[in-house]
């Protein structure tokens, strides 16, 4: 058993369009550096987690091909989905391995190759990702359709308008132009936004993440493997909580708050140590999962970076930018980095690696004081919720 | 296969061509899938007797009252399948909604769509098309759930103004 378990090795490809390799070759552009950082080699790693949702990819054994080409075979292995939260879950498969003592190193791999597919085969299946008889089958909800409904319901209720989720957009496109691994690299201003075509009301294209191609790769370790291998540059996962929703909207109380993250980021907060009712005092940033803009308002909430209703405001006021109350995606989140399905959140790991150990890109970086990160990674649209807590000190 | 591929497998004897923007060399699959699947709906028959008959059918658990929409056989919270067909009063509260512009390939023969949620007077939710004009809709309007025919031929719950 290991109290505590740290991030010790970290390694992103490039996100986009990546015609120019093959699944194995883009899982290894993020092993690689993985490997270097954590100073291991393929032979070091007990047990190996891959989150990649599939379908619109041609491989379905990814651990197995890349057991082949990296020299991992003959490790136990599993690949894991939970849509969009793919990459938190592999997380929680490789933190719990190392916490109940079966494994001490552990590699998590999230790799997504959604091009090798058209643009609307991959819109049809990412529809399918919530209630499929009673809500794809007969109504053709599409993943921007399911997120809209949230956010036409927080506009009713609390006044927030289409130029404050516009916003989220611009600041996420602002951090995405630092990040030399984000698909979109460049700024964008309102109008930009605004002109845009209507994908699912209220959302337009760029109030959407883009289709991605990617992987993240994080090495997994326990306090005594830390120790023996002297470790020196690493984070600590000082929380993880884990929530489900219900596969029909229909069955939900409520469309301006996601159940299941509020419920993941409590039990998150408590076993971190950070206080509920407060816990922007305790972190220096965070990575929230904006695959749309109007759920990155809706996650400041459900994470109590403020009080219900209010989450527009950060925004408005720019409190979500470095310099503000709480950074949030100063990596260009999932809107402008991209969002490869299974990679999101393992490359939400490799962000608060870079951001603790302050090695984010110039203009990027935000003020590390307090030493704790969070990440939020949301798959379908609730159905399940991740948040973990990485700190630079043990709890 | 397209003919495209036909033609470039007759002049280069592979499947390989040339992805347009990036310049780079892709194989293309030629092992086509078409994906439709068999699901069981047995035990919701009487739903769809209910939707012929223009009615809207929930199911009630005998022993607790638990109201269930979509319809389920089991009562989680009675660990009992003792359950009754009722027909809900087909009127309430829109809650939210979103006009679908880009559409899956599966429903490229419907003009974009509005999808809107209701919450029935007796407490279910319901998520279905709104027959109606999305620019009218405003927060905590009254709407009524409706039976209509689909273009593929099948008949649909709907959500309408009242």
């Amino acid at each position: 058993m290991s109290e505590n378990v740290a991030v010790i090795g970290v390694g992103h490809s490039k996100f986009g369009t990546r015609k120019d390799v093959n699944i194995a070759e883009l899982c290894w552009e993020s092993m690689k550096p993985a490997f270097e950082t954590a100073n291991l080699e393929p032979k070091d790693i007990d047990f190996f987690v891959v989150s990649n949702a599939g379908m619109w990819s041609s491989e379905a054994a990814v651990p197995a091909l890349i057991a082949e080409y990296s020299d991992l075979a003959p490790k136990g292995s599993m690949r894991v989905e939970a849509a969009c939260a793919s990459g938190s879950a592999a997380i929680r498969a490789g933190y719990t391995a190392v916490k109940s003592g079966m494994a001490d190193i552990v590699l998590v791999l999230g790799v997504e190759k959604m091009q090798e597919s058209p643009n609307p085969n991959v819109i049809e299946l990412i529809g399918r990702f919530g209630s499929y008889f009673w809500e794809f089958e007969n109504f053709g909800l599409t993943f921007p359709a399911y997120y809209a409904l949230h956010g036409t319901a927080y506009m009713m209720k609390y006044g927030a308008t289409e130029e404050d989720y516009a916003k989220v957009a611009v600041k996420n496109h602002y951090y995405g132009a630092k990040n030399p691994y984000a698909q979109f690299q460049r700024e964008i201003d309102v109008e930009t936004v605004m002109k845009s075509p209507y994908i699912a009301w209220p959302f337009k294209l760029f109030d959407c993440s883009p289709i991605t191609d990617g992987s993240a790769c994080v090495i997994l370790a326990s306090e005594e493997k830390v120790r023996e291998l002297g470790i020196d540059e690493k984070i600590w996962i000082l929380g993880q909580g884990v929530g489900t929703g219900t596969a029909n909207l229909s069955r939900r109380e409520t469309y301006t708050s996601l159940a299941s993250a509020t419920y993941a980021a409590e039990q998150a907060y408590r076993m971190a140590g950070i206080d509920v009712d407060d816990p922007t005092k305790y972190l220096d940033g965070a990575n929230v999962h904006d695959c749309f803009t109007a759920p990155e308002i809706i996650a400041y909430e459900d994470l109590r970076f403020c009080r219900r209703g209010e989450g527009y405001k950060l925004i408005r006021d720019e409190q979500t930018y470095i310099g503000g109350k709480i950074p949030v995606n100063v990596d260009g989140g999932l809107k402008a980095k991209g969002h490869p399905i299974g990679a999101t959140g393992v490359s939400q790991a490799v962000e608060a690696y870079k951001q603790l150990l302050q090695k984010a890109e110039p203009g990027r970086q935000a003020d590390i004081n307090r030493g704790r990160w969070l990440a939020h990674n949301v798959g379908g649209t609730g159905h399940y919720s991740y948040v973990t807590i990485y700190g630079l000190e043990k709890r | 296969m397209k003919e495209e591929i036909k033609k470039i497998i007759e002049e280069t004897g592979l499947p390989v061509v040339r992805d347009e923007k990036s310049g780079t060399a892709q194989w293309v699959d030629l092992r086509e899938l078409r994906l439709s699947y068999e699901i069981s709906v047995e035990n919701i028959k009487p739903f769809y007797e209910g939707l012929k008959e223009g009615k809207l059918l929930g199911t009630k658990c005998k022993k607790c009252e638990r109201l269930f929409f979509p319809p389920q056989k089991d009562c989680p919270s009675c660990f009992d399948s003792d359950i009754e067909w009722v027909e809900l009063k087909n009127e309430g509260t829109l809650e939210t909604m979103t006009v679908v512009f880009v559409r899956p390939p599966s429903f490229s023969m419907y003009d974009p769509y509005p999808v809107a949620i209701a919450k029935l007077d007796e407490g279910p939710r319901i998520l279905a098309w709104y027959n109606g004009d999305p620019r009218q809709v405003k927060p905590g309007m009254r709407v009524k759930v409706q039976v209509g025919r689909r273009k593929e031929g099948y008949l649909m719950y709907e959500i309408a103004p009242l």
